[in-house]
């Protein structure tokens, strides 16, 4: 039987619902297209009840296939079968005409949306692939021959889908929870779908933290065991720059294994887990400046951490810090030369200046200040600074004049270097938002941040931030503080909600998406037992699974153990057991009228009388009269029962009469 | 083995046979059941369907990708997907369960028609929105809405005059989304009455023998009840105007045309034919002398029928003619 146009229009939406969750991963041509084909085919199909040709269908196929290979270079791997699975989904949909087919590509559509969630898990899109499932689970239930045209069909089948969906929450629950998961994957590795955001480059050149600094994503969230220091304070490290090519700023032999530079602590321990997001990068971040490197992570020698392995999932790693110190005693020959290099016939205007200020002033605090100083009104901070020219630094210090923190420590590195003093940059993130619902420190790309370190004698390398001298406001309120000209979408007020909203994020990441074999096997540690092997895992599924069953076995049976006769009958029933149990059951010799006259004996004036009265009334009409009874007035009747409020108890009545 | 189809399909009728012998009481295929029959939890069977068998297999393809990624989202989607599937299994149950077939009745039809069978089902307050009825290879859908009485007409092919027995039928679902095929079988105890079918090109009729017209008459005097209503062509004459002027709508004497010529349809008298040509002859002549409206008797072996005409005469006569043993 060919699908009717409704049928048809449902199981497109859903196809349509399945493919828009990989959008945004697809290339433009492939999203038109496959965006195109189902109202398309929803069309032509009105007008024409001839099925689609093979001929059209198989070389479609094939034009898809080679298109992706032309595309992406490739068949397998993650993108292109994802694109290739949304365009064989759609092509599915030009062939569906019968109920056959229509329910292998919704089979398909599940599988699709399943995909869809390898790439992203935040909780918003996996809330939101869940609830499509009501579509799909509604044009199953559509593929139903319908006996009877009824009015307002999808939103009953809509309401089926939503039902079955709840009435499955708690199987699926149980399911979720306790189906063992694999302590290593059974092929292929599991960071091949890792849902990773760039983070923070080893390499920093005038402009490339336009992106980081405008994206809102979460970068880390931090918990701290004891006081949470100040926002003034809160200088995440992530790497150290040290070489300048003129254009950027890079560092290549950051994993070169030396003993960290010495550190003097000054004031208290600051411990602290960090919750850092994927990067797909090695390094990770921590307070300024960190004590010990944790597990599985090395510390270089200034100081930066980073991993065995990139971070291709979500990580938690706990590290001590100390924020008020004294870092690097000493300075080999070898990196006092490498922290003084400039390449040769770059920004000779700065060098001049730099060089100026030495042959005035022999103090090295004297020059930092006079760089600091340099850094006035007449600079802007700003996001979008205008372009530079190949003396970058020539022509932010003397003609733009405006940029962030990128210029800034550069420039200020470079004034230094140019001076005969030490300096290098360090990128991080700076701020954050402390959400106090969460108790925990949500830190954004946006807040990303870079930096400068000087060494001088005696005070061994000192953070200098040239960006607080133009923009205090950076440091002191953070990153969303500077950002007022910016559209309304991304306004602040908007920020807020998102900055509270990541609580619930936070949950999401930490209960669900994190949920693995480890925590999995402490799940059971409430019922005694500490390691939970996968035996024990199995059993408490398949308890849960029976006892789920068996209530809705019950459920049914006890639906097959009703008393028969319609919804009248039963509203009927029940207003005999509500009189019932205030003490006036009804005779097995009496008729509804012969009830309520003893009723009213029993009862005399009392005010809900002339109710029940009617109620009987109208129910010797429902149920005796010749002529035909609608639904609606049966439902109403039904309503009215259930709202009806038989007196307390008989006594309580007789004392009110007398 | 000749041929796998075959093998199978006899397979299945023996695994069928053997059920029926040794689990009655599980599959209830044999024994007649006296109406209204109720469909207890306890005798409907749910199997999955073959999309369900497949979609099963899709749903653990899922989940295993899922668990091999170790991704929990994607995850708790195939779990909630297979949840939803395993309770459509209970929703479609619920639109099986409790159903209950109060009546079968169907108007008498003759061999080689379709029998019109009437299935009337009790009011409940669920509604059932897709049910299926296999009954002697004919399939229909059907639904109930809930509190009003169900109806539904299922058309069965007759081949044979006399009692038509159509046996047990399966009523089944697969609500609500196709998973789950949810049956029961039901055998009601349900005979049907089948007429012998008319000839087709049947000669004119017999020239009635002397004597019926006065008997005919005398029986006439005693039906002058029969008054009927006006029908388009009948002759201004006939019509009762005195008895008319009291009621609504014209009404025309019936009897006054009996005594015009009776007709006698013998079936000794046909010879020349065998059993069931004779019958299918008979019958033949009975209809036309319904629509020529014109007084007929038959006589059959051991039985008499008339002279008259009309509805309950026509279906004596036809009953008998249905009910005749076989020839043979």
């Amino acid at each position: 039987m060919r699908l009717d146009d409704r049928q048809f229009n449902l199981v497109a939406a859903s196809a349509l619902i399945a493919v828009a969750a990989h959008l945004p991963r697809l290339p433009l041509w492939l999203a038109a297209t496959l965006v195109l084909i189902a109202p398309w085919r929803m069309w032509s199909r009105r007008r024409t009840a001839k099925p689609i040709s093979a001929w059209l269908r198989v070389p479609l196929v094939i034009v898809l296939v080679s298109a992706i290979i032309v595309s992406y270079g490739n068949i397998f791997g993650r993108e292109p079968g994802s694109a290739l699975a949304c365009g064989l989904l759609m092509l599915k949909l030009l062939e569906s005409e019968k109920v056959r087919d229509a329910r292998a590509a919704l089979g398909f559509a599940a599988f699709v949306m399943m995909s869809a969630l390898l790439f992203t898990q935040t909780m918003g899109f996996t809330v939101l692939v869940c609830l499509s499932l009501i579509l799909l689970l509604a044009s199953l239930n559509a593929l139903q021959p319908a006996p009877i045209e009824r009015r307002h069909r999808l939103a009953s089948e809509l309401r089926i889908g939503a039902a079955l969906l709840g009435l499955g929450l708690p199987l699926a629950i149980a399911a979720f929870v306790f189906v063992p998961r694999l302590s290593s994957p059974l092929w292929g590795s599991p960071d091949a779908f890792a849902d990773a955001r760039t983070g923070l480059s080893d390499r920093m050149s005038p402009g490339s933290m336009t992106e980081l600094l405008i994206d809102d994503s979460p970068a880390l969230r931090v918990q701290f065991e004891g006081e949470v220091p100040p926002s003034a304070a809160r200088y995440f490290r992530a790497l150290v720059l040290w070489d300048f090519d003129g254009s950027s700023w890079v560092r290549e032999d950051w994993l070169s294994p030396q003993t960290p530079e010495s550190v003097q602590t000054t004031g208290a321990e600051t411990r602290y887990e960090i919750t850092l997001e994927p990067t797909n990068r090695p390094w990770l971040v921590s307070l300024d400046v960190p004590l010990q490197a944790p597990e599985n992570t090395r510390m270089t020698r200034d100081r930066t951490l980073y991993a065995r392995n990139r971070v291709d999932q979500l990580r938690q790693y706990r590290v001590r810090s100390v924020l008020r110190y004294r870092l690097g005693a000493s300075i080999e020959p070898r990196e006092r030369e490498r922290a003084l290099h400039l390449p040769e016939g770059f920004n000779p205007r700065t060098l001049a200046l730099a060089r100026q200020w030495r042959s005035e002033r022999r103090d090295d605090a004297a020059v930092m200040k006079a760089a600091l100083d340099l850094f006035d009104a007449r600079f802007t901070y700003t996001l979008s600074p205008p372009l530079l020219g190949r003396n970058s630094v020539d022509d932010f210090l003397f003609d733009t004049r405006a940029g962030y923190c990128e210029h800034f420590s550069s420039a200020f590195v470079v004034l230094m270097r140019s001076a005969g003093i030490p300096a290098r940059v360090v990128t991080g993130y700076q701020g954050g938002w402390w959400n106090a619902l969460g108790n925990y420190l949500l830190v954004r790309q946006s807040d990303a941040h870079a930096w400068s370190e000087v060494w001088l004698e005696g005070r061994g390398w000192v953070r200098v931030d040239p960006t607080a001298a133009v923009n205090p406001a950076r440091i002191e309120a953070g990153a969303t503080a500077t950002r007022s000209g910016q559209a309304w979408y991304s306004g602040s007020w908007l920020l807020e909600i998102r900055n509270r909203l990541d609580v619930i994020n936070n949950l999401w990441t930490r209960t669900i998406v994190q949920f693995n074999a480890l925590r999995q096997k402490s799940l059971l540690q409430p019922l005694g037992i500490g390691n939970a092997e996968q035996r024990d895992l199995l059993l408490t599924l398949s308890i849960m699974l029976a006892t789920i069953l068996i209530v809705a076995t019950i459920w049914v049976m006890r639906s097959g153990r009703s008393q028969g006769g319609d919804s009248l009958d039963a509203a009927w029933r029940t207003l005999r057991r509500r009189l019932a149990n205030r003490g006036l059951p009804e005779r097995a010799d009496e008729g509804p009228l012969d009830y309520l006259k003893r009723i009213k004996q029993s009862w005399r004036a009392d005010p809900v009388l002339p109710v029940l009265e009617e109620l009987v009334q109208r129910y010797v009409e429902l149920r005796y009269s010749r002529g035909s009874v609608e639904v609606a007035d049966i439902q109403a009747f039904a309503r009215r029962i259930r709202e009806f409020e038989p007196p307390r108890a008989v006594k309580t009545n007789r004392n009110r009469a007398t | 083995m000749s041929g796998s189809g075959a093998s199978t399909g006899t397979l299945r009728s023996r695994v069928l046979v053997i059920a029926e012998r040794r689990l009655p009481a599980l599959t209830r295929l044999r024994a007649l059941e006296s109406l209204p029959i109720r469909l207890h939890r306890r005798r409907i069977y749910v199997l999955p369907s073959a999309f369900g068998v497949g979609f099963a297999i899709l749903l653990g393809v899922m989940q295993l990708g899922a668990l091999n990624y170790a991704n929990n989202p994607a995850m708790l989607l195939t779990c909630l997907l297979a949840a939803a599937a395993w309770m459509s299994l209970f929703v479609g149950f619920r639109s099986l369960a409790d159903l209950e077939l109060v009546s079968v009745s169907a108007s008498a039809c003759h061999a080689g028609d379709l029998a019109q069978v009437s299935c009337r089902f009790a009011t409940s307050p669920r509604a059932r929105p897709n049910l299926r009825l296999r009954w002697n290879g004919i399939d229909s859908a059907f639904a109930l809405a809930a509190d009003t009485a169900g109806k539904h007409m299922v058309s069965l092919p007759t081949e044979r005059r006399g009692w038509f027995r159509p046996g047990r039928l399966r009523l089944w679902t697969d609500q609500p989304l196709g998973l789950f095929v949810i049956w029961s079988w039901l055998n009601p105890d349900v005979a049907i009455l089948v007429y012998p079918a008319a000839e087709t090109s049947a000669p004119p009729f017999p020239k009635g023998s002397q004597g019926q017209a006065e008997r005919a008459s005398a029986a006439d005097g005693d039906e002058f009840s029969g008054l009927r209503d006006y029908r388009s062509g009948d002759p201004q004459r006939r019509i009762a105007w005195k008895a008319s002027a009291r009621h609504e709508s014209l009404l025309v004497r019936e009897t006054e045309r009996l005594v015009d010529d009776d007709l006698h349809f013998d079936h000794t008298a046909l010879a020349g034919l065998d059993g069931e040509a004779r019958i299918r002859r008979l019958t033949a002549w009975i209809l036309a002398a319904e629509v020529a409206r014109r007084s007929y008797t038959l006589e059959l072996p051991d039985q008499r029928f008339g002279p008259g005409v009309g509805d309950s005469h026509r279906h004596a006569c036809l009953r008998a003619l249905a009910l005749m043993p076989d020839a043979a």
